[in-house]
């Protein structure tokens, strides 16, 4: 079929509005969070129900178009990169929340919904879904679910695989195939939905999410321990697990990103602290006294120096402010930042800083580490310029070597950013042979044509 | 025409500031006109984007990437928002001076700003004809807010509902004026702005009258030129100095502590533009940067110098607020016009969701995008109604005129007024 036979076959689906063919229109869907160089689509479709997205996905494996599903285009791993001439189908006109069902505890919602928007919805109905990653003011629950996305809630609530009780999704010749339920137990066949969270569109297009919600947290207690180096902040963050206490949220901050962070917001920080650790422990009011009373003592026991409880949501939130701020701090005083996603066992966080230490001395690069401790999640962030090549060349080597440590001390490629193609060539050191033909003979079955957003995961 | 490399060129200048865009989306929560529409290229990602691309030579179209460049209301709320701390605007305003360049100015604006807005006196001129004659093609909307619409079918007007010119604008109420220091020591002078002078005299002389009560001597020169908005964000930069240097060579001549406006949009060009879009002499920079560190909206003048506070509890009317995008996110004020309400007689205040989120006007936005334009003022008129307020209070005439518009279509029977006409009712 000519070009534009196959522009005239999308629009009778979704309708000329909604099939974007300009220069200008492709260029702004050619590129994602991640530091990759974009790729031209050579269309942009936009469905706005369940029956065009599937006929949609028909129409491209038909005629042997690339499809790349995006929904907000904030993934860090080229997820949404799409393919030379192939086709991007965007999430956002699928935007409907389906049902919040209070007593049973679940929502149905369509792909597109920003995650934020859904959790405020939630939150309104006296419920609560947990996932909060850095971008849910605008990244979808689609996104979410095909990443596995996590947030800083991660270490007691788990990531977004832990509310997925179910997804609809279209297979790659236009069937609609409904996997999970909306019961809280489901062994029936395959975990198709538990195959479809972070498979990173290359499996199936969701078409609706059955999520499961949690009761509200009735109390949380919030503070800010100092100490004097990365590795007794760490050796702490152990310590309190081994006293089997899981905080909601753990996180480490090191002394160049304390200092940037107060640089960017007067807000008080320790500017000589080796490293902070920020921590909240939630629950039933008389629990959350209880830990908050053993974390401290925890924090002194590992020679911390200064531990401020927030008394109040005014100095909760100054401590949250300030993590928040790390990520926009550092990103302010170079002109590229790369975030990076080191995830080692917790037990090893001590070793990861060390090596990321030698890393940013061996590169002669200046890395910003923060990142959630407790769930062994760090967020080493490089901050470079791109177009000075000798530097970038130094950064990719520098980023080779992360990911190297990482596997050695026992963890993983990403922790919750994705492979996307931005990692995809390293897959093959983190998985054996076998595992990795496996999940490429799975591919091969599904999407025959390898349409489905080609060469992420597994290259 | 020049040619696309020379384009390229030139855009190449703005790389520094385009390379600290890290293309995070973020701004896609905040951004009005996305919200609306949804498409990546009315977002300031996409925006950025697009510049990039054709800096690059990536692009090859550039009259593909000027018209999505215009396509944004200059609101500036993805800068107020931007992680990595973008100047998005200037990134934008300077982006449309180099397009323009390249394209050349339109015939019509062409007309507008280099044949009238830089001769005030042939401007004042034909406004006042206008306003005689408006009546004959338009008839009343409604008679609270004192809106219009078109008589018969108007191909500019469409259905908008506006407010027309005043029948004596201000510089014929009150020519010119100065005046010393009274109880207060200070002394102020008053850049009036177009939309005060011509179609909302009242504001103009509510803020003279409050100045007045609180004992600040004023200094308002006559034959005050537009602040020049339209120009720069239309890429004019020759109309733009000239508006400029009109301008700075009325103001010399006076001595004053602090330049004042009641008009959102004229404080920000005053202090953010001014100086960093002039192209003149090194002299007058220098002569703009200082008048730009002393120019203040005149809430903030009134609570920051004069140490306004709310006096009263309780009142008869319920006043909400919305936040013009030119105070809010370019100027960082916020809390002093709810300060000024809270200290206005008879008026109880009451704050509005998303009072901070743009109203739709962006200037020249809504007439090149009427149909967005109201999209967004529809989900503003709808917070106002949802308020539960009788008023709606606001720090910029051109907000007042889009809510005016929102509301009068939706026979919402909700007043729109200046900070300042709330605060001068309540004054004896
Ligand atoms: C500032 C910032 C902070 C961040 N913080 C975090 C964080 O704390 N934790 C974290 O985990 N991540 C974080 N991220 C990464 C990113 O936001 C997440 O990966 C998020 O889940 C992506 O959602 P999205 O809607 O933008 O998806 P997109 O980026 O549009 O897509 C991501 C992937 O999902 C696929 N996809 C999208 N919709 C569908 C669908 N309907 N069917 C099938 N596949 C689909 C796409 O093809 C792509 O492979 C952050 C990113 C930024 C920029
Ligand atoms: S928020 Fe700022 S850095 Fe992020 S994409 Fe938008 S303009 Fe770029
Ligand atoms: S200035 Fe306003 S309309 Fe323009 S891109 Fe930024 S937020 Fe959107």
């Amino acid at each position: 079929m000519t070009k534009d036979a196959i522009i005239k076959d999308f629009e009778a689906i979704v309708g000329s509005d909604n099939v974007m063919t300009s220069e200008t229109d492709r260029h702004t869907y050619s590129y994602d969070a991640a530091v990759l160089d974009s790729v031209m689509p050579a269309l942009v479709v936009r469905p706005t129900n369940s029956e065009e997205l599937g006929k949609t996905v028909k129409l491209c494996n038909d005629n042997g178009l690339p499809l790349t599903v995006r929904g907000a285009g904030t993934n860090l791993s080229g997820g949404t990169i799409p393919h030379p001439g192939g086709v991007v189908v965007l999430t956002n006109g699928l935007n409907r929340i389906l049902e919040i069902n209070e007593q049973d505890m679940y929502a149905v919602v369509e792909p597109g919904v920003v995650t934020a928007k859904f959790a405020a919805e939630v939150a309104s109905k006296g419920l609560f879904y947990p996932p909060d990653p850095g971008s849910q003011t605008v990244s979808t629950l689609g996104g979410n679910v095909a990443e596995n996305a996590g947030g800083l809630r991660g270490l007691k609530y788990g990531v977004t695989k832990d509310y997925v009780m179910g997804v609809d999704f279209w297979d790659v010749d236009g069937n609609l195939i409904k996997s999970g339920s909306r019961t809280v137990k489901c062994v029936t066949g395959y975990n198709l939905a538990g195959l479809m969270v972070a498979s990173e569109g290359t499996l199936g297009v969701f078409d609706k999410l059955i999520l499961k919600l949690v009761p509200p947290v009735l109390a949380a207690k919030s503070m800010m321990a100092v100490f004097p180096s990365m590795k007794a902040a760490s050796e702490t963050v152990a310590a309190i697990i081994a006293n089997k206490i899981v905080p909601a949220t753990l996180e480490i901050m090191d002394n160049f990103t304390i200092r940037t962070v107060e640089n960017f917001r007067k807000a008080g920080l320790p500017t000589d602290a080796a490293a902070m650790l920020l921590i909240e422990v939630d629950g039933h009011p008389a629990q959350v006294e209880d830990e908050a009373a053993k974390v401290e003592e925890i924090c002194k026991q590992n020679s911390a120096s200064e531990i401020k409880i927030a008394n109040d949501a005014a100095e909760r939130d100054a401590v949250w402010q300030a993590r928040r701020d790390a990520l926009p701090a550092l990103a302010n005083l170079k002109p590229t930042c790369v975030l990076e996603d080191a995830t080692v066992p917790r037990s090893q966080i001590p070793a990861m800083i060390a090596a990321l230490d030698e890393i940013s001395n061996k590169y002669n690069l200046t890395i910003g580490t923060f990142g959630h401790a407790g769930d062994g999640n760090l967020h080493p962030t490089i901050l470079t310029d791109k177009r000075d090549t000798k530097e970038w060349q130094r950064v990719e080597e520098a980023i080779e070597m992360i990911f190297d440590r990482a596997l050695a001390l026992g963890g993983t490629l990403s922790g919750e950013h994705g492979i996307g193609l931005a990692k995809s060539k390293f897959i093959e050191s983190e998985t054996s042979p076998g595992t990795l033909a496996y999940s490429r003979r799975m591919k091969s079955v599904l999407d025959p044509k390898g349409i489905l957003n080609p060469h992420k995961i597994i290259g | 025409m020049a040619d696309i490399h020379q384009l390229a060129t030139m855009l190449k200048e703005l790389d520094d500031q385009l390379v600290g865009c890290m293309r995070c989306g973020m701004c896609q929560a905040v951004c009005p006109l996305f919200a609306q529409t949804g498409k990546e290229s009315d977002v300031t990602r996409g925006k950025l984007a697009l510049l990039d691309g054709l800096a690059s030579e990536m692009l090859k179209d550039p009259e593909g990437v000027n018209e999505k460049l215009n396509r944004c209301l200059l609101c500036g709320t993805c800068q107020a928002n931007c992680p990595s701390g973008v100047k998005i605007l200037d990134i934008f305003i300077k982006a449309r001076a180099i397009m323009t360049g390249y394209f050349g100015l339109s015939p019509v604006k062409k007309a507008i700003f280099r044949g009238m807005l830089v001769n005030p006196k042939l401007f004042n001129h034909l406004l006042s004809f206008g306003s005689k004659f408006q009546g004959l093609f338009t008839k009343k909307a409604d008679d609270m807010l004192g809106s219009s619409c078109a008589r018969f079918q108007a191909p500019v007007i469409g259905d908008r509902h506006f407010k027309g010119l005043a029948s004596k604008p201000l510089h014929k109420i009150v020519p010119e004026l100065d005046t010393p220091a009274g109880k207060s020591g200070k002394k102020v002078a008053i850049f009036v702005g177009c939309v005060i002078d011509k179609i909302y005299p009242n504001v103009g002389e509510a803020t003279l009258k409050v100045l007045e009560h609180h004992g600040v001597g004023v200094f308002m020169p006559a034959g005050q030129a537009c602040c020049g908005i339209p120009t720069i964000s239309s890429g004019d930069t020759s109309s733009f100095d000239k508006l400029v240097e009109e301008n700075l060579a009325l103001f010399e001549k006076g001595e004053f502590d602090y330049l004042i406006t009641s008009c959102a949009t004229c404080t920000s060009t005053i202090k953010e533009l001014w100086p960093s879009m002039y192209q003149g002499s090194s002299a007058n920079r220098m002569k703009l940067r200082d008048l730009a560190a002393r120019t203040m909206d005149i809430s903030e003048f009134l609570v920051d110098v004069l140490g306004v506070e709310p006096a009263k509890v309780g009142g008869n009317k319920t006043v909400t607020y919305h936040d013009p995008c030119h105070l809010k996110n370019s100027l960082g004020v916020t809390a002093q016009p709810r300060t000024i309400i809270k200290a206005s007689s008879g008026c109880e205040y009451k704050e509005m969701a998303e009072a901070g989120t743009c109203c739709g006007s962006g200037g020249s936005f809504n007439i090149a995008h009427y149909d967005l334009s109201k999209k967004i003022g529809d989900r503003k008129a709808e917070n106002i109604v949802n308020s539960g307020a009788s008023v709606v209070a606001t720090s910029c005439p051109a907000c007042m005129m889009q809510i005016t518009d929102m509301l009068s279509q939706k026979k919402a029977g909700v007043n729109v007024k200046h900070v300042m006409e709330l605060y001068a009712e309540g004054l004896r």
